[in-house]
């Protein structure tokens, strides 16, 4: 009976209790943001009641209206979808970022390494909420720029693990015998390479999920959000001035960020115990 | 180690200089004429003024002239002039520092402090209920909004329990003077520092803990108990030392982020640093605020990080003896 | 009366390991003043016992039977306040990776004087000076300066007369040596067992010595104990086991010993050069930046040779002499700064891009690590067919072919469909061999292919590859650290030292009568001499 690394991974995964909680949780967050939308089609805009209505005394609006009088569930189904969405695809193009510069640094080392590696270690150091702030303040928020924005923020860390990854996977045995063999710098990066360096990344990444989550909520709380969307952040910016009076408006959208995080966090560390399991040598 | 210490000011010069230059560019990228972005949105109506900035920069030069211009003034700590609140960006920057220090310096200890012990009694109870408790919290407040913590806590704190004052500096009017003022403004401090020390509190402590562990598994932890050792002195001496060097290395990378994270909590606590007079700036459109800021905000976590570099070398002799 | 006596141990090993005990049934005495030799492969549980004795068996892994009786009283399962004051004290130990097994960020005077202050003696000054003493009797070159040292600026012999200096500061009446010789050249191996023999003579300490090595043992040894996955299978004098072995898997471990004479060597004088070596060079620089002058190694020093068609040269040297970055330079693994490597008229040295790619195929690498060697990613199937693929060959005969070399080199078909992880370390290196084989070089390199091995394993795997050479005629450059191995499998050897080619010639020659003297300082070195002699007696005798 062969077993793929992939089955055995899989199987670690569903044995860590943490892990298949952020699971469920995340399953959740994501039918709310595929399925909202269409079971709640009313703009999360809209004025439904009057302002101020706290959560639990209207069946209509279980969890009450905003100083506006717009309702809070729609807001938080809405919120959903962009918070997913910024924080997926904000990390799709970090990697896109993140992964070519670290693979062909590791790789090639040399000078290409120097320059690129300075190059990573400039965003690096410069502190990344402050730039994201400059850069919406400047180029107007919307969704394309904020997306944009955490990109360039978060890429650095994947091109070091990346590079870090390739670095150690390069003096390893079968990369010489590929070499050997007569593969081309690309062909062993795409087919030997990156297939090991896979799974730090995918821990991560899914970690960058998170933190995009956090880091999109920071700038709308800031009021540096797409004004056309609704977000989690907006939600508790608006509400930060009324919080002596209506905390639950600050209250409600926090847990959401809350727990969505909290379960990609969970989920980062299922996989990192069952794509990295520590090589149980035993002693003899 | 003086060596050590001069190459990472040259590099950390470059670093600057380079921040000049992408400072420079978004001038330039940014929608709009660069004067109208340099006089912000208060200023770009006011022809005279305008005029007066495209002067001085160069503006009518070719782009190289213009970043040379540019690059002497902030070498002469000339940051701008904010139209809006008719002051130069450095002198704004330079009243404001001194709150911004205080509170990412007292977040940026008190996590760390916190962070290694709690990560350490955690390791040293691995799987026990307190280690559970420990490595939970952590996790719960790595996942937690920062701006939100804030919120809550001064809701808590502030407005529920009325135990500490949950905005601004010092209390306005009161003037206190000497110790009473000192204390005064650590009354307000608490609030602030604690709620932007809990997520660099809840990373150290899941990384001290991890490290731990790593290191307890190493042969010269078995060498040490061979030698009859107790457990605690294995600890302290053997396993701590060696754990803490990939921490120390973190909280370098992490002191951008607490700058960063400044931004929020001061925006939250109304604490009069250069975050909360970036937070103002955004609202406002007073670009050279904002870069100017983030200028400075850069410059600190090259502080912070040439602070954590020379730790690590007093740590690791393998660096200060090869250096 | 005996200083240690092991009784009926047992340890259990977690649940889901493949056996249910590390040991079982283990029972031995240590007399004062002996040094008892547990022999045994891996996985055999070794040096269980030992770790018991000093209560520092890994997690999970718990004695459940039996006792060791150690000064009137049984201290298995003592509590750890008990034992701290028995570590160190009554009962050293040292580690086989010297570098890991001390602390990088503490000097070593501190690290030796630790030992008296976790038993409460001396005071600070009086350690400090204990230690130096300590230095200098395990004979470490300028005590004075290696006190005041950190562990990465010494090198792996010195660590290891560091720890053993530790392991005797309380004048221990046992010794426990862990594999302590392993990871260090042969010659320093050589002056670590002479150090150990001169510390029992004076100190009349027991020692427990735990090796892989037959030669090792035949040198130290005053009596053995050889085990096999878990239980002792043999034990007595060392010259009634290593001699007159009664148990077959002893008599097997024995045979497996490749003997330091080279027998039968082929002349191959008259066949074609396959291989031109000339002025091969290569220097590493590291280090080095704005503020500081880099160092610079000469790892490889103009290295010349010939090798012929059909013929296998060993290049053997301790570690940093240069050999294994020698084939990688002749492969181009490693960019040569300068000479020439010819095959078949062309340079490799000077080719680029689609001509090396092609003209590389002629000449494949067989790796030392079977575990880092596979792509644990990938299936058997496509180990074996990317090379031939990635040069035109068709993806079906390329998988027809490589079911044929898996049967070459004595695995079943089956295996195309299985990962890595599904094999054991000598089914990959056969693996490994294959996926050599499958671009059909004319010569292949041999990099420590049998040194990860254990003895037995490594004997097919020699015979294996003797066999395909004859078959295939391939002609081998087989780089090694093991003399035994060399005078094996080797038609010349050629030695090197600090990147420099000292001496070459026939097999036969080098190991009889060396003409550098560092050639002779390896042979010198080599355990077991002695004993291959008597041995070679006895089976004359029948």
């Amino acid at each position: 009976m062969t077993r793929s690394p992939l089955i055995l991974a899989w199987r670690r995964f569903a044995q860590n209790r943490g892990a298949v909680i952020g699971l469920a949780i995340l399953l959740v967050v994501v039918i709310v943001a595929l399925l909202g939308p269409t079971l709640m089609p009313q703009s999360p805009w809209r004025m439904v009641g009057r302002p101020f209505l706290p959560p639990l005394t209207d069946g209509a609006l279980p969890l009450g209206t905003d100083a506006v009088g717009r309702d809070v569930l729609t807001g938080l189904v809405h919120g959903a979808r962009v918070s997913l969405m910024v924080g997926l695809v904000s990390t799709m193009v970090a990697l896109l970022i993140g992964v070519p510069v670290g693979a062909l640094a590791g790789y090639f080392g040399g000078w290409v390494d120097d320059a690129l590696m300075r190059f990573t270690e400039f965003f690096q150091t410069i502190p990344s909420f402050a730039l994201a702030i400059v850069l919406l303040a400047i180029f107007q928020p919307s969704l394309f720029w904020i997306i944009l924005t955490i990109a360039i923020v978060s890429w650095p860390p994947v091109a070091r693990l990346v590079r870090g990854e390739v670095l150690s996977l390069r003096t390893r045995e079968y990369i010489e015998a590929a070499i050997l063999s007569g593969q081309t710098s690309l062909q062993i990066i795409i087919r030997q390479v990156l297939p090991n360096a896979l799974p730090p990344i995918i821990v991560l990444a899914s970690l960058m999920v998170a933190t995009a989550i956090l880091l999109e909520s920071s700038l709308s709380f800031l009021g540096l959000g797409d004004p056309n969307v609704m977000s989690w952040g907006y939600m508790i910016g608006a509400a930060r001035t009324v919080l002596r009076t209506a905390w639950w408006l600050s209250f409600i959208p926090g847990i959401a960020i809350l727990l969505t995080v909290l379960a990609l966090n969970l989920i980062g560390e299922g996989l990192n115990d069952a794509l990295n399991p520590r090589l149980q040598r035993r002693e003899e | 180690m003086v060596r050590f210490i001069l190459a990472r000011l040259v590099k950390a010069a470059f670093i600057l200089l380079a921040i000049l230059v992408l400072n420079f560019s978004l001038i330039h990228a940014a929608p709009g004429d660069p004067a109208a972005v340099m006089a912000g949105e208060a200023g770009a109506t006011d022809e005279q003024f305008l005029e007066d900035l495209r002067r001085r920069f160069g503006l009518d030069q070719p782009f190289h002239v213009q970043l040379w211009i540019y690059i002497k003034g902030a070498v002469q700590l000339d940051l701008g002039y904010s139209y809006r609140r008719g002051m130069p960006v450095a002198e704004l920057i330079w009243d404001r520092l001194p709150a911004t220090l205080l509170l990412t310096a007292t977040a940026f200890f008190i996590s760390i402090i916190f962070g290694v012990i709690a990560g350490v009694a955690a390791a040293a109870r691995q799987g026990r209920w307190s280690d559970s408790i420990i490595s939970t919290l952590a996790l719960l407040f790595y996942a937690t909004p920062l701006f939100w913590v804030a919120l809550m806590a001064a809701l808590l704190f502030s407005v529920t329990l009325g135990w500490l004052p949950g905005f601004g500096y010092e209390t306005v009017g009161a003037n206190h003077t000497g110790f009473a003022r000192a204390l005064d403004i650590g009354r307000h401090l608490v609030l602030p520092a604690t709620t932007l020390g809990l997520f660099f509190t809840a990373i150290y402590v899941r990384m001290t803990r991890a490290s731990m562990l790593e290191v307890s598994r190493l042969d010269f932890v078995k060498t040490a108990r061979a030698k009859g050792l107790s457990p605690g002195v294995i600890q302290r001496r053997h396993v701590l030392r060696n754990a803490l060097l990939p921490v120390i290395t973190l909280a370098g990378l992490q002191a951008g982020q607490i700058v960063g994270g400044a931004v929020l909590t001061e925006t939250v606590f109304a604490w009069p640093g250069i975050g909360r007079l970036m937070f103002e700036a955004i609202s406002q459109r007073d670009y050279n605020v904002l870069l100017g800021v983030f200028f400075v905000s850069a410059a600190m976590v090259l502080l912070f990080n040439l602070i954590t570099d020379i730790v690590y070398v007093i740590v690791d002799p393998r660096i200060r003896i090869t250096q | 009366m005996s200083l240690l006596s092991i009784r009926d141990l047992a340890i259990a090993l977690p649940k889901g390991a493949d056996r249910p005990h590390a040991i079982e049934n283990v029972s031995f005495d240590l007399a004062e003043g002996e040094i008892l030799c547990i022999v045994g492969e891996s996985g055999s549980g070794k040096s269980m016992s030992a770790n018991a004795v000093m209560g520092l068996l890994p997690e999970g892994v718990n004695p459940v039977k039996g006792s060791v009786n150690f000064e009137g009283g049984d201290i298995l399962g003592l509590p750890e306040r008990a034992m701290q004051a028995i570590r160190g004290r009554k009962i050293g130990m040292i580690f086989q990776e010297p570098l890991s097994a001390l602390n990088p960020l503490m000097r070593i005077g501190a690290q030796i004087a630790e030992v008296f202050e976790a038993h409460g003696l001396l005071t600070p000054g009086e350690r400090q000076r204990r230690a130096l003493e300590l230095l200098r009797e395990v004979h470490l070159p300028d005590p004075e300066k290696a006190i005041r040292a950190y562990p990465f600026q010494l090198s792996g012999g010195q660590r290891q007369r560091v720890m053993i200096a530790m392991a005797l500061a309380l004048q221990p009446s046992i010794l426990i040596a862990d594999e302590p010789t392993t990871a260090l050249d042969v010659t320093t191996q050589a002056q670590i067992l002479t150090l150990i023999e001169e510390l029992r003579q004076k100190r009349g300490m027991g020692v427990i010595f735990i090796t892989h090595d037959f030669g090792v043992v035949a040198d130290i040894a005053d009596r053995v104990i050889v085990m096999e996955k878990g239980l002792i299978v043999e034990q007595g004098a060392v010259d009634d086991v290593l001699l007159r072995a009664k148990h077959p898997y002893t008599q097997k471990l024995v045979r497996a010993i490749p003997g330091i004479t080279a027998g039968e060597k082929q002349d191959f004088e008259a066949a074609p050069v396959i291989l031109k070596v000339r002025d091969l060079n290569k220097t590493f620089t590291t280090g080095g930046g704005w503020f500081k002058a880099p160092r610079v190694v000469h790892a490889v020093n103009k290295v010349s040779f010939d090798l012929r068609t059909g013929e296998t040269i060993g290049i053997v040297g301790e570690s940093g002499s240069g050999k294994s970055t020698c084939g990688r330079c002749i492969v181009r693994l490693i960019e040569p700064d300068g000479g020439s490597v010819e095959m078949g008229g062309v340079d490799m040295a000077m080719l680029k891009g689609a001509a090396l790619r092609s003209n590389r195929k002629r000449i494949q690498m067989i790796f030392q690590d079977p575990f880092s060697s596979l792509n644990p990613r990938a299936r058997v199937g496509r180990i074996l067919t990317e090379g031939p693929i990635a040069h035109g060959t068709p993806r079906r005969e390329a998988r027809e072919r490589a079911r044929e070399l898996l049967e070459l080199v004595g695995l079943d078909a089956s295996a195309m469909k299985r990962f890595p992880h599904e094999f054991s370390g000598g089914q990959r290196q056969r693996i490994g061999i294959a996926r050599a084989l499958a671009l059909d070089p004319d010569i292949l390199i041999a990099d420590e292919a049998v040194s990860a091995l254990d003895v037995s394993i490594q004997a097919q795997v020699l015979d294996l590859l003797a066999d395909l050479k004859t078959r295939l005629n391939l002609s081998m450059l087989f780089i090694t650290h093991d003399l035994r191995v060399a005078a094996q499998v080797c038609d010349r050897i050629m030695v090197m030292q600090h990147g420099k080619l000292v001496e070459i010639g026939p097999a036969g020659k080098v190991l009889s009568e060396p003409e550098h003297p560092y050639t002779r300082s390896l042979l010198d070195a080599i355990p077991g001499k002695a004993y291959e002699q008597a041995l070679k007696q006895v089976v004359e005798a029948g």
